[in-house]
């Protein structure tokens, strides 16, 4: 083996090293008496670093470990969405875990893990190292979405993300073989390079072994029709994992199909037809099914269907203008869904809630700030301009009119005029629905009065300002072409 | 940015953040000061823009600042930028100015109220949202401003959320609004797609050769640009959601809902009047609804007893006159009614404010009377806003409503029967306006002992507002005399005329060829009838208050029709509201009950295959999931590997 | 032939392996002492009664170190091929193992401080 061209440089690992080490020693320090309380405070800390030093590499092009890691603009900008749903959500997980008794440090170590793992897939061409980045991620997640442990709908959720995770896993594993198979490497460089006389010589490994692959990450993602855990899992596990849930897995499923499907196969144009389907699917199934929930949490579950639904449209166009335009909607998500999710979090804390619509009423009068921003993050899933949920799906939208995908365009729209219906039912619960009692006041600290600042300004501020950031995410995207 | 027009936005924009995250945490005067502090550098730096304009040549009078490109989509791009046009130049004035006075006031009006950090903050939002609105050099910003000056009215009418009115009335003006907004949004794609941009000034520039004179594709969409101004300039059939906006704080009535953003409409017509003029059907439909609405809306408030109701009727009707303006495409006299009913109406409702001050809280003008000895103040400068409002020569709402009325008679686009309607318009608004003061100042004084006992005069910060306004309800209208007077050139119009040039070049229109003794004749007959009106409110509600009673015995209907409001409301109920209602309720059984209970209940009776298959599946067992997902793969899988045969074959 | 010859260390290896059980247990049969009971004779299921009720409860602690157990066993699988090729690897293939072994102390620890592998 030559090892004189490998490139062993660790401070292209430093991100990830950094949520390593205080991974491991909150898991250490947890063990001890006084070591308990340090959970929260070093899982943050740890985040930060890891933005710091990923907001350092911005810019830079680097492959290192013999071509395993890749760090480039891509990978920077997804791990950038990582670390900040990481940040909001420890942010406004601590005071929910403490009102629910469940304030244990391993929860923190176990979100670490998890964005660990999300910025493998992110920083890698390899498949094998992108299916070791989301085993990484996953298994902390399937033990997250069970943390509540003496609830038994958290166990639920546990149990069957743990259990269609493991099956979605198999299928993306198979995929990757067969991919092997069909051209003897899992290096996407090498796939894109050769690509012809791969599908010229062994084209049904190759389209099966995408097929798989699409299925496993589709898993992740909440493409219908593999999405339907995500309504129960949403709901049973604790709220502030729900948050994570609905931003960071997405973003990485995200994350590796681009560079799967926009790298690796870009030449195989036939899988658009594919993406077609799914996008339709998606974006019908998660609108349609989210106007007939009671409960919010399930609600904004099929509601982030829908929203991985309009980023497959932008994967189904492919370039780099709608790619782009796909990584500026995930970026504008992560703001506007985790506000949604940090107010629903906040509103959790309290005692013998359900998340249900019928406890927002009254919410204006008594809490007139908190009521104002849920409306804004409405606004902004549902799409209304000046945020930033109006102009990812107008860059997305008019990205797919160009691109010669006019129906899906119109499906596009018609169904996220659907779900107006139901993000305004939220707005009218709290601001015009007559309360027969009153409302049971929220506490705020300054941690959750953070998070609810910074996915406001993110998300109005990506509305206001969404030039400088549309191009920010096509430089992203022209890194790895 | 190389001009101080961002920073006229953005200061009320500061005001707005500091009391809405320091809400609680400064003391009351603080709040005050911040809110109105804030609007007053604005008027400032207004004033500073006005004269920057000035310096420069007439017809060069454009300053713009393109903050940054907003979004830039293939063939779409908008900009973040301001214009400083001499129409714009005087909405800021006057939404500044007279902005600045109701601040000013509002800290007396509001200083026992537990809320007024948030009433500051959202009263320096809506002046964020307002400058925005007029400041805005496209149709996009414009529109988010018109939405957020939406947002801040729904705010602060059902400020006092505490009361259910409040907040239906704020339902129903969002309710309302929504729906012009929808004409806007819709009117706004037309103009896009045919023109290719949403600039005002390119799409002034381009309209002709984009669209047909009176073609349908301009007629749809001026039409819907006008039903979004119905919705927010309170306009028949949109009209209803005003009245009821009274719930909110006076100092909210005077801002919002009467000098500014009610006047965003007819702002708009004004800013796409080249528009407009290219739709003869649009301008004769803005002309008649104009007309209406003057009419009706006077003849409902002449038997209102609420005293903020026969104000907010006036508005309505007042509001009517400038589009009649408009329509008759005398947009400048549209925009100088625009201003000097912004002076004389603004001090209606804070006198008004100020009775209702003083009397603690009481509307109820049939409770009132005789306040003139213990309110001189509030008495005089809300004399000297009913002379103006009734249009007393000499004074603003003189010069101005004179303006609409000769245009309407004499324009081009005119007609007689319109000057008509505007005149009987003006006698009803003379009959109404002195039957207000009669009733609040005059005569026996009706209230009870209590609040006799508690009745004063109001404070400094609330009169000094209502003196400044009186001496520009008073003056506001000289810089806009008709040529006939003094034989010079009308100072307003000329100012205004690089505005409208485009719309008249394609009007083709010169110079009235009326004589004028005509004009002379017919503002003769409106200050005759005037006078003669404001001597039957005399005989009637001072004089002779009996005579009252004896005419509503005489003609129960008529009374019952227009205290009743002609049973507007009554009617939206019956035909739109309730059929709604029934529909929604129809939804609610046939969809919630059966479709969703089933689907998730999994009940017995199925709607159709497809729900079947997914109340089935979604039934939380994993093994359905499983089933679910396993299709999904066999279905993408086989679709792939039929790709993959093709290809290699 | 060459190629057969690369396969005598593992030959070796087998040998030595091979030798090394057969001693130990040919020693435990001479030198132990032995009792015979009903119980001793059992065949061995890995300390579960094999007769009895199928569905009998056993303590999750017995899972739990089992559980453990493979997983280091599984890990210390690794350190063979990286044995193997240390000298090819260097200074990096140490250090990466450092990384590695390191993890799995970590691990070691968390589950001795938490209690997983107390009994009682």
């Amino acid at each position: 083996m030559n090892l004189s061209g490998a490139n062993i440089d660790f401070t292209l690992l430093l991100p990830e090293i950094s949520l390593a080490i205080c991974g491991f020693a909150i898991l250490l320090l947890g063990v001890t008496k006084r070591g308990k309380d340090f959970g929260f405070g070093l899982g943050l800390f740890g985040l930060i670093a890891a933005l710091a030093f990923t907001v350092q590499q911005w810019g830079t092009l680097e492959t290192g470990f013999f071509g395993m890691v890749t760090k480039d603009g891509f990978s920077s900008l997804y791990n950038i969405i990582f670390l900040l749903a990481g940040i909001i959500s420890l942010l406004i997980a601590q005071t929910y875990l403490r009102a629910k008794k469940i304030d244990k440090p391993e929860y923190y170590a176990l979100v670490l893990f998890s964005i660990l793992g999300m910025m493998v897939m992110a920083s890698s061409y390899d498949l094998i190292i992108i299916f070791i980045g989301l085993e990484i991620m996953s298994i902390p997640l399937y033990v997250l979405a069970g943390f509540h442990r003496f609830n038994p709908k958290s166990n639920e959720a546990g149990i069957k993300y743990f259990i269609i995770g493991a099956f979605a896993s198999g299928f993306l594993l198979y995929g990757i073989a067969l991919v092997y198979g069909a051209g003897a490497t899992t290096d996407l460089r090498l796939i894109a390079a050769n690509y012809h006389s791969m599908a010229q010589q062994a084209p049904l490994l190759l389209y099966a072994g995408v097929a798989l692959i699409l299925i496993g990450f589709g898993f992740k993602v909440g493409a219908v029709p593999f999405h339907m855990w995500a309504p129960d899992v949403y709901q049973g596990a604790p709220t502030p994992v729900t948050a994570f849930f609905s931003v960071g897995p997405k973003a990485a499923g995200f994350a590796a199909l681009m560079r799967i499907l926009d790298f690796g196969f870009d030449s195989m144009d036939e899988i658009q037809s594919v993406l077609w389907i799914l996008a339709v699917l998606t974006m019908a199934v998660g609108n349609i099914l989210a106007l007939f929930q009671d409960n919010i949490k399930r609600m904004l579950a099929y509601s982030s269907i829908a929203h991985a639904g309009y980023i497959l449209v932008a994967l189904t166009v492919g370039g780099e203008g709608a790619v782009a335009s796909g990584l500026y909607y995930l970026l504008g998500y992560t703001f506007f869904n985790l506000g949604a999710f940090a107010i629903l979090t906040i509103l959790d804390t309290r005692d013998g809630t359900d998340s249900r619509f019928s406890e927002l009423t009254g919410m204006a009068s008594r809490h007139p700030f908190l009521a104002t921003l849920l409306a804004i993050f409405m606004f902004s899933l549902a799409g209304f301009p000046p945020t930033a949920g109006f102009f990812g799906k107008l860059y997305i939208f008019s990205g797919a009119v160009e691109g010669g995908f006019i129906w899906l365009a119109i499906i596009g729209v018609m169904t996220s005029f659907v779900s107006v219906y139901y993000y305004l039912r939220v707005v009218v619960a709290c601001f015009f629905t007559k309360a027969d009692h009153p409302f049971q006041q929220v506490a705020m600290n300054p941690y959750l009065a953070l998070a609810l600042i910074i996915t406001a300004v993110g998300a109005l501020g990506l509305g206001l300002f969404p030039s400088s950031w549309i191009d920010l995410s096509r430089q992203a995207f022209a890194s790895f072409l | 940015m190389n001009t101080v027009l961002p920073l006229i936005v953005l200061f009320p924009l500061v005001g707005f953040l500091i009391n809405f995250l320091l809400a609680g945490k400064l003391s009351r005067k603080l709040v005050g000061i911040i809110g109105s502090g804030t609007v007053l550098i604005s008027f400032l730096l207004s004033i500073k823009a006005f004269l920057d304009l000035t310096a420069l040549p007439a017809d060069a009078r454009i300053i713009s600042d393109t903050l940054y490109n907003w979004m830039a989509v293939e063939g779409f791009s908008v900009d973040v930028s301001f214009l400083l046009d001499p129409l714009s130049a005087i909405m800021i004035l006057v939404v500044t100015g007279v902005g600045f006075l109701i601040h000013v006031y509002s800290i007396g009006y509001m200083a026992h109220d537990e809320g007024v950090g948030r009433f500051f903050a959202y009263l320096n939002l809506f002046m964020f949202s307002m400058l925005t609105l007029v400041l805005a050099s496209n149709f996009l910003l414009m529109f988010v401003g018109w939405e957020g000056v939406g947002l801040c009215s729904y705010l602060l009418i059902g400020f006092w959320f505490e009361r259910d009115s409040a907040t239906e009335a704020g339902k129903k003006a969002f309710v309302v609004n929504r729906i012009g907004d929808f004409g806007f949004l819709l009117g706004m794609f037309i103009i896009f797609w045919n023109v290719g941009s949403l600039d005002f000034q390119t799409v002034t520039a381009l309209a002709p050769s984009a669209f047909a004179i009176g073609g349908t594709v301009i007629t749809a969409a001026t039409l819907l640009l006008f039903l979004g101004a119905t919705g927010k300039s309170a306009q028949i059939p949109l009209y209803v959601w005003l009245p009821d906006a009274m719930e909110g704080p006076t100092p909210v009535s005077a801002l919002i809902h009467a000098a500014t953003m009610v006047t965003a409409g007819v702002y708009m017509l004004a800013r796409s009047s080249a528009l407009f003029v290219m739709a003869p059907t649009t301008m004769m439909v803005v002309a008649v609804i104009g007309a209406a609405t003057a009419l009706f809306a006077a003849t409902i408030a002449l038997f209102q007893n609420d005293i903020k109701r026969v104000l907010a009727y006036s508005t309505v009707s007042q509001l009517g006159y400038m589009f009649m303006a408009c329509g008759v495409a005398a947009f400048g006299a549209g925009v100088f009614h625009l201003m000097t009913h912004a002076f004389f109406k603004a001090l209606l409702f804070l006198g008004a404010g100020s009775v209702i001050h003083g009397m603690s809280d009481e509307q109820d003008m049939r409770k009132m009377g005789g306040l003139k000895k213990y309110m001189p103040v509030t008495f005089i400068t809300m004399l000297i806003a009913t002379l103006a409002i009734s249009g007393l020569p000499g004074i603003s709402g003189f010069f101005s409503k004179d303006e609409i009325l000769w245009q309407a008679f004499s324009s081009d686009l005119g007609h007689p029967a319109l000057w008509f309607i505007g005149m009987i318009t003006a006698l009803l608004t003379t009959f109404y306006m002195f039957r207000l003061i009669f009733m609040t100042f005059f005569g026996k004084e009706r209230m009870d002992e209590k609040t006799k006992s508690h009745l004063h005069e109001s404070p400094k910060v609330m009169t000094i507002p209502l003196i400044v306004l009186a001496i520009l309800s008073i003056a506001g209208g000289w810089i806009g005399i008709p040529k006939l007077f003094f034989g010079a050139t009308n100072f307003f119009e000329h100012w205004l005329e690089p505005v409208f040039a485009p719309a008249q070049r394609i009007l083709h229109s010169s110079e009235a060829h009326h004589a004028a003794s005509t004009e002379w004749g017919l503002m003769a007959i409106t200050v005759t009838l005037s006078l003669g009106a404001f001597a039957l409110a005399l005989r009637f509600y001072l004089k002779k208050p009996e005579t009252v009673t004896r005419l509503r015995e005489s003609f129960p209907g008529v009374h019952r029709l227009l205290y009743g409001k002609y049973f507007i409301d009554e009617i939206y109920d019956r035909l739109i509201i309730r059929p709604l209602h029934f529909f929604s309720i129809f939804l609610w059984k046939i969809v919630d009950v059966l479709l969703i209970d089933g689907l998730i209940n999994g009940g017995a009776f199925l709607v159709g295959g497809v729900s079947r298959v997914m109340r089935y599946a979604q039934s939380g067992r994993l093994t359905s999931y499983v089933t679910v997902f396993t299709v999904g793969v066999a279905l993408i899988t086989g679709v792939m590997l039929l790709l993959g045969y093709s290809i290699g074959n | 032939m060459d190629k057969v010859e690369i396969y005598l260390p593992i030959l070796i290896m087998v040998a030595v392996g091979a030798l090394i059980a057969t001693v130990l247990m040919g020693l435990s049969v001479l030198i132990g002492k032995r009792t015979r009971s009903k119980v001793k004779m059992q065949p061995y299921e890995c300390g579960v009664d094999p007769v009895g009720d199928t569905k009998h409860p056993v303590p999750v602690k017995y899972y739990m170190v089992a559980i453990l157990f493979i997983i280091f066993d599984i890990e210390v699988v690794f350190l063979y091929p990286w044995a193997v090729i240390y000298d090819s690897l260097g200074m990096f293939g140490f250090l990466e193992m450092l990384v590695f072994v390191a993890i799995l102390i970590t691990g070691y620890f968390y589950i001795l401080g938490k209690g997983a592998l107390k009994w009682d």
